[in-house]
């Protein structure tokens, strides 16, 4: 079998990607809520708040790191498998990366090590600001990539000389159509991701009776918060798929199911998309919803798939199926939410072992949505690279062939699966050593560097002294 | 006008940002490369203290040295990683063993003999692939048209091999060096002793290699022999480093031998630079020819002319913080 670099270098970007995604998008959202609790701290002089701080400030210095790590070599991706597409949009892509990166430089150099190494040594003022510091530039350092992501997908501001781009705006090229949209939504699922995750580890720690005070506060505060913050992202998502609708319609297309652009078009549930016939072999769907929803009227005309040429499609079982998997975790995490204010208005929310191991359960849950959703967006724009000017094929490095490709793609998935299982069971050593008090002498170890890892003291092997107190 | 001075500006930085790489990153992957022929598994420990606080700072030069080539000269970025595909991967592999063990080691104790090995197999690999990189540029690529042409595997010859073990045998060398500096007794011993014929290996690679270049590169053959006044003045300078390092050692000086380690690594880089320039791509692409756009070359400058004081003060704090020797059970225990 002929091994073909273009599809080989699509799963190992899509793999490297996804792998890196589900680091930022949960430091994100920590780092937020760890400066939340040090404000909390600040201002009411509550233990508690300073607890949880601590621990999760430990657990966000873990998956930096990892976020870290897998983040290298991203940068390299772009120049080893598509080296074309990397030459022609250098002059906007090349500044933005870069910039992601200055960003992420300056935060660890100048507030990351005072979060996390301060405590006690800065005033507490100072390492208040810290945290907020390193909130914002979370959020600085995923602008740029959003803004990069979103110009290859409403590319605006340029002009082609020579087959590269060449910036004429930069402000329409930075915020370019569906930014805004993008980072919106992005930054929701971030909150949500951060919010699930503390409420899973609290509920985890409450169904086994641990640091009950300072849980319960964490897990009542993410349930209020979660109250809004997942309808809100249904709102925005909506927004979002319009935008996309005026850009990209045949992506809408293929995450609706819908070949043929018509009017009254269902709300698909269930479809079987068939690339080679053209149509669904089987569905079940609402009457003209889909029509609602994105026109807003019964009879408003939703674009096909067909609209493009087979050449020119999206995989549209792909697009159609990861899109529903986003949207019903979505819908799920609704209703948790909504579950947790009936159980509070009951008093039962902390005491109903069901309800709290549903939570623990909905800590995987934003981390599949987020990937879904990245699945529907990236493979939903194919066969673009740079929507309607550039292709796959036309990125992809010249000189790569299969054999090439296929050697990284079994090295990057051997390194990332041996840096995922000791990153997640080292993560869950930090998290099952929970809220005790740091001292040097619990690992032995003393605070030598201002490495991301060392903020955690949890030894990787051996028994936890005071742990199964 | 503009173009042509932001080219020369952006190579600068670009050219600061790889020797500074080099050097900081060197001496840590060096430590990597020496670990298994260390004395025992206390002086282990004291090697891996010494650049523990350091030593991811030390990589976001390469970091910030990927990103600014894709923005400052595209070219080499999507010719170089394209040419070397396979020992880029095997150099990103090895700082992720590398990284991850470093973090883990310290945390480790029944498991601690692998993460050894991960250090120092993931600093041999990197460095050696760094060395081929060098060997690589020397040798030049095959390009046509701004896209590279070659093979796989253009870049594996027996000169590339050569410069990644001539680059190893000169990582060990800082590594050794800063040994020195930073330890005391036997484990300061065993680096004075191991000094000496780590500059004895480089020397030699660095020999052969110097006699070889003429061969793989004609055009550096005829820059060095139609301007012999000026480019001749780094090998002499490198040589009177390498004079310095084994006086130095010989009697026991502490802080001199890194310091004559680094001027043997800093005119032999300026040695190369001044071979190629204004090649950036060779044989054929100028540094203005990689160039992207001045005006994605300015805008890219505004950010980076603010970011390098902050992460130079930075990085000179934590080596100041850091001063002075790393005793046996120091660190942990």
């Amino acid at each position: 079998m002929e091994l073909d670099p273009l599809l080989l270098s699509r799963i190992q970007f899509a793999f490297v990607v996804c792998f890196h995604a589900i680091f930022p998008v949960f430091t994100i959202g920590l780092a937020s809520y760890i400066a939340v609790l040090h404000g909390l701290f600040y201002k009411t002089d509550n233990q508690a708040w300073d607890r949880l701080a601590q621990f999760w400030t430990k657990v966000f210095a873990v998956v930096f790191g990892m976020g870290v790590v897998t983040g290298i070599v991203m940068s390299f991706q772009f120049g080893t498998n598509w080296s074309n597409f990397s030459f022609a949009t250098s002059n906007f892509l090349g500044p933005v990366l870069s910039y992601e990166v200055v960003t992420a430089f300056f935060l660890e150099a100048a507030f990351l090590g005072v979060l996390l190494f301060g405590r006690g040594k800065v005033p507490e003022g100072v390492h208040l600001f810290a945290a907020i510091m390193v909130a914002v530039g979370t959020f600085i350092s995923s602008f740029w990539i959003l803004s990069a992501n979103s110009w290859m997908q409403t590319p605006a501001g340029y002009e082609m000389i020579d087959g590269r781009f060449h910036i004429t705006s930069w402000m329409a090229a930075i915020f370019n159509p569906s930014f805004w949209y993008r980072f919106a939504h992005m930054g929701m699922a971030s909150f949500l991701t951060g919010g699930f995750v503390v409420a899973g580890v609290s509920a985890w720690f409450l169904l086994r009776h641990r640091d009950v005070e300072a849980n319960k506060k964490a897990l009542s505060m993410c349930l209020w918060l979660l109250l809004f913050l997942a309808p809100a992202q249904a709102v925005i998502g909506d927004f979002h798929g319009l935008n996309t609708l005026e850009h990209q319609p045949t992506k809408v297309a293929a995450m609706e199911g819908n070949w043929e652009t018509s009017s009254n078009v269902p709300l698909l549930l269930f479809a079987l998309p068939d690339q080679e016939a053209q149509s669904n072999r089987f569905e079940i769907g609402i009457p003209s919803l889909a029509s609602i929803v994105l026109t807003h009227s019964a009879d408003g005309e939703v674009p096909g798939v067909t609209e493009m040429a087979p050449d020119e499609q999206p995989p549209v079982a792909l697009v159609f199926w990861s899109f529903r998997v986003m949207v019903a975790i979505g819908m799920l995490m609704i209703g948790v939410a909504i579950a947790g204010l009936l159980l509070r208005r009951k008093g039962r929310v902390f005491q109903s072992p069901l309800y709290l191991k549903t939570l623990v359960g909905m800590i995987v849950s934003p981390f599949l949505a987020v990937l879904a959703g990245w699945v529907v967006t990236e493979s939903g724009r194919a066969p673009w690279l740079v929507y309607g000017v550039m292709t796959h094929a036309q990125g992809l490095t010249p000189s790569l062939t299969g054999g090439m490709a296929l050697f990284t793609l079994i090295g990057y998935v051997a390194v990332y699966t041996v840096v995922f299982w000791v990153g997640v069971y080292y993560l869950t050593r930090v998290v099952r050593n929970g809220m005790i008090p740091d001292t040097a002498e619990v690992s032995g170890e003393v605070e030598r560097a201002k490495r991301p890892f060392s903020a955690a003291h949890t030894p990787f092997d051996g028994d936890f002294e005071g742990a199964s107190k | 006008m503009i173009s042509l001075d932001l080219a020369i500006i952006w190579a600068g930085i670009i050219g600061f940002g790889v020797i500074m790489y080099v050097i900081m990153d060197g001496f840590d992957l060096g430590l990597g490369i020496l670990f298994p022929f260390a004395p025992d598994d206390e002086s282990r420990d004291v090697m891996m203290n010494s650049v523990a606080p350091v030593w991811d700072g030390n990589e976001t030069w390469l970091v910030l040295g990927g990103a600014g080539l894709l923005g400052a000269f595209p070219l080499v970025y999507s010719v170089f990683l394209p040419a070397l595909y396979i020992g880029v991967f095997l150099m990103l592999a090895g700082l992720i063993f590398r990284g991850i063990s470093f973090e883990f080691r310290f945390k480790s104790k029944r498991n601690r003999h692998w993460w050894n090995r991960a250090f120092c197999g993931g600093s041999a690999v990197a460095a050696f692939a760094q060395g081929a990189v060098v060997g690589a540029y020397i040798q030049g690529f095959a390009v046509e048209d701004f896209v590279y042409v070659g093979g796989a595997l253009d870049w594996l010859t027996p000169f590339t091999v050569l410069t990644g073990l001539g680059l190893m045998a000169g990582y060990a060398l800082l590594g050794a060096t800063w040994l020195i500096l930073k330890s005391e007794g036997y484990i300061q011993q065993w680096a004075y002793r191991i000094t000496p014929k780590l500059l004895v290996a480089v020397l030699v690679v660095f020999g052969i290699v110097s006699l070889w270049t003429p061969l793989v590169s004609p055009e550096v053959r005829d820059r060095w022999l139609s301007q012999i006044h000026l480019i001749w003045v780094f090998p002499i300078l490198g040589m009177v480093c390498a004079y310095v390092l084994y006086r130095a050692v010989k009697r026991q000086e502490e802080g001199l031998p890194f310091v004559a380690s680094l001027g043997l690594f800093i005119f032999t880089y300026l040695g190369l630079i001044a071979s190629k320039w204004p090649v950036i791509v060779p044989p054929n692409y100028t540094i203005w020819d990689a160039s992207s756009a001045p005006e994605s070359q300015l805008f890219l400058l505004i950010g980076v002319l603010f970011v390098i004081p902050i992460v130079l003060a930075y990085t000179a704090w934590t080596y100041w913080v850091f001063r002075g020797k790393v005793r046996v059970g120091e660190g942990y225990h």
